[in-house]
């Protein structure tokens, strides 16, 4: 089925892939949640009247515009990227992944295209109400983009809803709700939007509290970062709560990104929780190495976490790669084995299809669908290649959780002192809420690398390692795409960020 | 109803979905060919910022059907979407690459400290406009020249030829087919902003730019309906299944489907006439004709490429491996539910139209332009 497999040119389409995508996720939580800030304080200028609210909103609205666009430009390809790096992919699953994207583009792309314009160029041009109702419809619009986008990477976290087709040699769908309505889908979009709009909060608590130091725009200041201390905080708690909801679920939907989140080699009951530690990065999966060099350990609360139970069983790299009886956890090596089976299987059927030999195809067949939920495993050399980068979303995952924590706490020290009015006596602690503006996008950053890089090496949970879903093309084609690229990307962030920058000194009363 | 259908039913009803937002971003390269204007057009700067807001208010409306298109394809011919973007892998990220300048560059020419400088910006534009639009022409060539590919009993496409995809810009049917567009883009363009703009003298030159371009489109669009005419094509026979190389292919599908030829003569009839009215009459209106002619010509061409059992992306290499609307779609199944979601169409549609024209009820000044900080 696949010819020979260039792993290099694989490894070039994961990087470029992983690129485009991080580029993408810089300017898209901006995006999901200044469209609503932007959307909160025209409401207040609405209802108020005041222009000292809509000159906010304007000022708001044109970094809002900055970001947007490069947000479209990096979007695009990878809506594209899926034919042009993973052409086998989009066969193989085009007939269920094709859907979301579609939808998204027909639902929410073009809500956010046509109401942009209006909240832009529309001031003077529709009325107050429909103005400030063609924000809202940007920032519905923005969140509806999310919610499909988010239904499609969910589905390739924990397939749902599909069969295989041995005919077309394709999964075709055969129920669109539940590919919508699956939780490992639903967990996705709440978490993802949220930070966003967590990440949006910060954008501005930061920006204003740059001023604030700088003795500038000081009610301009205060007024932003009271609306975005109270989305901030509302978003941060959901923040934290989806997120162990979705930890909870990935421990049963991808055990083995769980154990490689926790560095969990020997899967335990009662399993602590990690709070602290270095991974050894000698260990092997097998090996009697110590997995960790040092740790800080909180006895029972992973089991608590990933199975709602303080002494439930959390199964480790081990069980999962090797097998573990007792548990009742079938390993790689196995799902390799009637993998390898179901491949042949499925060749021996379509051999026996073209020659027209209807008995042996049908006798074939039944052979294959014994085997077929492992046909992903099929594909892969060694139990070990089902082992996911561990150090990497080990820390990955530690620093999301600490800075989701730190946020929570920083919004609340911020809601208080602006209370008392003492927020510009602290110095210190504007510059905390300074650094913060950076410090979101790090942790959204690594959320990304924890749900990507602990999938691997499937493209599809279970079903479609990368190495299959690749494109025919030899590895300097896309060699040269990712430089390409970088390059591009690149020059245009550097511009992004100095055009707005540029529009932050100026301030608000640039208007 | 729609759950009723049978699969034919359903991947003709997907082409012709395909084939209306194809020929609405037809339609809405207005956008890329006003890029391309002004180069030329405009006599001072300000007569050029006038022309770049007006295009920047639509620009992204072009951009997503752009996008739709592609998601559409997908969802829809999953065979084409792998087949094409997989094989033909260069001249798409070629596209591509214009529309990613595109889509920073309205926002970025003008604002204060932008990296690149407005000069930089302003180029990119006119990139998007000529080269992209050149390319998506020479790649909807191949819909009727074909390509080298082939696919194996998996549908695994392997493309033969080195420059896997950009050898479609050197044949002179798919070269003539890109300029078609670009002039074709261009004229929309001229005429997109005759109706929008208040500046006598500006729009006075517009009007008779989309007449001027219209003259440069012929000649291409001459060669490729002769060329249509005379060529073999790619046809799914029925009884087997199988693809065959059929004379005269598509000169025997505007026989066999009149409703097809009048369709393509009379969007052709209506652009002429759209840019007879700019040209000859006070009229500034005449992009609303143009412009449902260009979207009557291109449903022609599309349904001329996917309709009456023809290969509507065949190989040159290997017949076999030609796929049609029926052997690249997606499964019943989805089709169905797909045809669900189409029926928001037309509440999007009528929204964009409102949009459109609370925005656009009055037409856009210099001095609207100076005054609006917000101005690109
Ligand atoms: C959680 C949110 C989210 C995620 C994970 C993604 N996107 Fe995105 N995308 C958006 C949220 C978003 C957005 C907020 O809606 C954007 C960002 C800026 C913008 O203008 O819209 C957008 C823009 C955007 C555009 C331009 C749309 C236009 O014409 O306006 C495309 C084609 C894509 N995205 C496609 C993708 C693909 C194929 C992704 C997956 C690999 C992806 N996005 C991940
Ligand atoms: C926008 C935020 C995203 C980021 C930062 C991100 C990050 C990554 C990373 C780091 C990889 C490479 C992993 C590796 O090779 O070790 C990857 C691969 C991939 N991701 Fe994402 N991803 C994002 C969103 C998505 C979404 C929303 C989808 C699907 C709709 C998706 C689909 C894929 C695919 C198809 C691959 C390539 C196959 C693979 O290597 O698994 N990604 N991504
Ligand atoms: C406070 C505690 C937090 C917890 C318990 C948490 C938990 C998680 C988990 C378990 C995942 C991986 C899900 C999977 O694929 O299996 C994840 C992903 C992610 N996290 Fe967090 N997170 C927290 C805070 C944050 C913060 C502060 C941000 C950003 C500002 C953030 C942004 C993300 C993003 C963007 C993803 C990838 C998208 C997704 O999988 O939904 N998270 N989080």
């Amino acid at each position: 089925m696949i010819e020979q497999i260039d792993i290099s040119m694989v490894n070039w389409a994961r990087a470029t892939f992983a690129l485009t995508a991080m580029y993408h996720w810089i300017f898209v939580p901006l995006t999901l949640g200044l469209s609503f800030l932007c959307a909160f304080f025209e409401s207040i200028y609405v209802r108020t009247g005041n222009e000292q609210w809509k000159k906010l909103t304007k000022f708001w609205m044109t970094l809002f515009g900055i970001n947007f666009a490069i947000g479209v430009a990096t979007g695009i390809i990878l809506e594209f990227e899926f034919g042009t790096n993973w052409s086998n992919y989009s066969w193989m699953v085009g007939d269920i992944f094709g859907a979301p994207l579609a939808i998204e583009g027909i639902l929410a792309f073009f809500l956010e295209a046509t109401f942009f314009a209006v909240m832009f160029f529309g001031w003077n041009r529709v009325s107050k109400k429909f103005h400030l109702f063609s924000t809202w419809m940007v920032a519905i619009g923005s969140n509806l983009s999310a919610l499909w986008i988010l239904v499609a990477n969910g589905w390739m976290q924990n397939p749902v809803g599909m069969k295989f087709n041995p005919d077309t040699a394709r999964f075709e769908m055969q129920d669109l709700w539940s590919v919508i309505s699956s939780p490992v889908a639903i967990g996705h979009f709440v978490h993802a939007t949220s930070s966003g709009f967590l990440l949006a909060s910060l954008f501005v608590v930061g920006i204003s509290s740059w001023y604030l130091l700088k003795k500038r725009h000081i009610q301009f200041a205060k007024r932003s970062i009271a609306v975005a201390c109270i989305f901030g905080l509302l978003s941060s708690v959901f923040v934290a709560f989806s997120g162990d909801e979705h930890a909870y679920i990935t421990a049963s939907t991808q055990p083995m990104k769980l154990a490689a989140m926790e560095a969990l080699y020997d899967g335990q009951t009662s399993a602590g929780l990690v709070a602290f530690g270095i991974p050894n990065p000698s260990k092997e999966p097998g090996d009697d190495q110590d997995a960790f060099a040092l740790k800080v350990e909180v006895p029972g609360v992973l089991s608590i976490l990933a199975t709602r139970s303080m002494d439930g069983f959390v199964p480790g790299i081990n069980d999962l790669v090797y097998g573990n009886a007792e548990q009742n956890v079938v390993g790689v090596d196995e799902k390799i084995r009637r993998g390898k089976i179901a491949i042949e299987k499925l060749a021996e059927y379509k051999g026996a299809k073209k020659a027209g030999n209807e008995g042996v195809a049908t006798v074939a067949l039944a052979g294959f669908d014994q085997h077929r939920d492992f046909l992903g495993y099929g594909f892969l050399n060694s139990s070990e290649e089902a082992v996911p980068p561990v150090s990497l979303t080990f820390y990955a995952f530690r620093i999301m959780v600490a800075l989701g924590t730190f946020f929570i706490l920083l919004f609340l020290v911020y809601i208080y002192l602006l209370r008392k009015d003492q927020l510009e006596e602290k110095p210190l602690i504007l510059k905390l809420g300074f650094i913060s503006l950076f410090l979101s996008w790090i942790a959204s950053q690594a959320g990304w690398v924890v749900s990507e890089v602990g999938r691997q090496p499937c493209a599809i949970q279970d079903m479609l390692p990368v190495t299959v879903a690749r494109s025919n093309l030899d590895s300097g084609s896309v060699a040269v795409t990712f430089f390409l690229f970088l390059i591009l990307f690149t020059a245009l962030l550097i511009a992004e960020l100095k055009i707005m920058t540029k529009q932050i000194s100026i301030g608000p009363e640039g208007e | 109803m729609i759950g009723s259908l049978d699969w034919s039913t359903l991947q003709q009803l997907w082409w012709l979905i395909v084939s209306v937002v194809g020929a609405l971003f037809v339609f809405l390269t207005f956008v890329q060919g006003g890029q391309t204007l002004l180069l030329t057009l405009p006599e001072n700067e300000n007569e050029k910022n006038l022309m770049v807001n007006s295009l920047g208010r639509k620009w992204e409306l072009t951009f997503t059907t752009l996008v739709l298109f592609g998601g559409a394809f997908y969802a829809s011919f999953p065979l084409f979407y792998a087949t094409s973007f997989g094989g033909a892998y260069w001249v798409w990220l070629a596209i591509l690459f214009t529309f990613i300048i595109q889509a920073v560059s309205f926002e970025y020419r003008r604002k204060p400290n932008n990296f690149l400088g407005q000069k930089t910006y302003d180029i990119f534009l006119f990139i998007n406009g000529s080269v992209g639009i050149l390319l998506i022409g020479a790649a909807v060539g191949t819909f009727f020249s074909g390509s080298n590919f082939t696919l194996n009993d998996y549908n695994l496409v392997k493309w033969l030829h080195p420059l896997r995809g950009l050898e479609a810009a050197f044949s002179l049917f798919n070269l003539s087919f890109g300029l078609f567009l670009v002039f074709l883009a261009r004229t929309l363009g001229a005429l997109y902003l005759a109706n929008n703009l208040e500046h006598a003298s500006l729009v006075d030159r517009l009007k008779k730019s989309a007449f001027n371009n219209l003259l440069c489109l012929l000649p291409f669009l001459l060669y490729v309906l002769i060329s249509l005419v005379l060529m073999d094509g790619y046809a799914l026979d029925p009884a087997t299944g199988s693809v065959v190389v059929e004379g005269s292919k598509y000169l025997n599908n505007l026989l066999q489907m009149p409703l097809n030829l009048i369709l393509l003569l009379a969007g052709l009839v209506l652009v002429v006439l759209g840019v007879a009215m700019n040209r000859f009459t006070a009229s500034v209106r005449g992009i609303w004709p143009a412009g449902l002619g260009t979207v009557l010509t291109c449903l022609a061409v599309f349904f001329l490429a996917g309709y009456n059992n023809t290969s509507f992306y065949p190989s040159k290499a290997d017949v076999a491996s030609s796929l049609t609307i029926y052997n690249a779609s997606s499964s019943h199944y989805t089709l169905t539910m797909m045809s669900y979601v189409a029926l928001t169409v037309p509440f999007v549609l009528a929204y964009i139209a409102y949009v459109w024209r609370q925005m656009d009820s009055k037409k856009l000044t210099v001095e609207e332009v100076t005054a609006d900080g917000k101005s690109y």
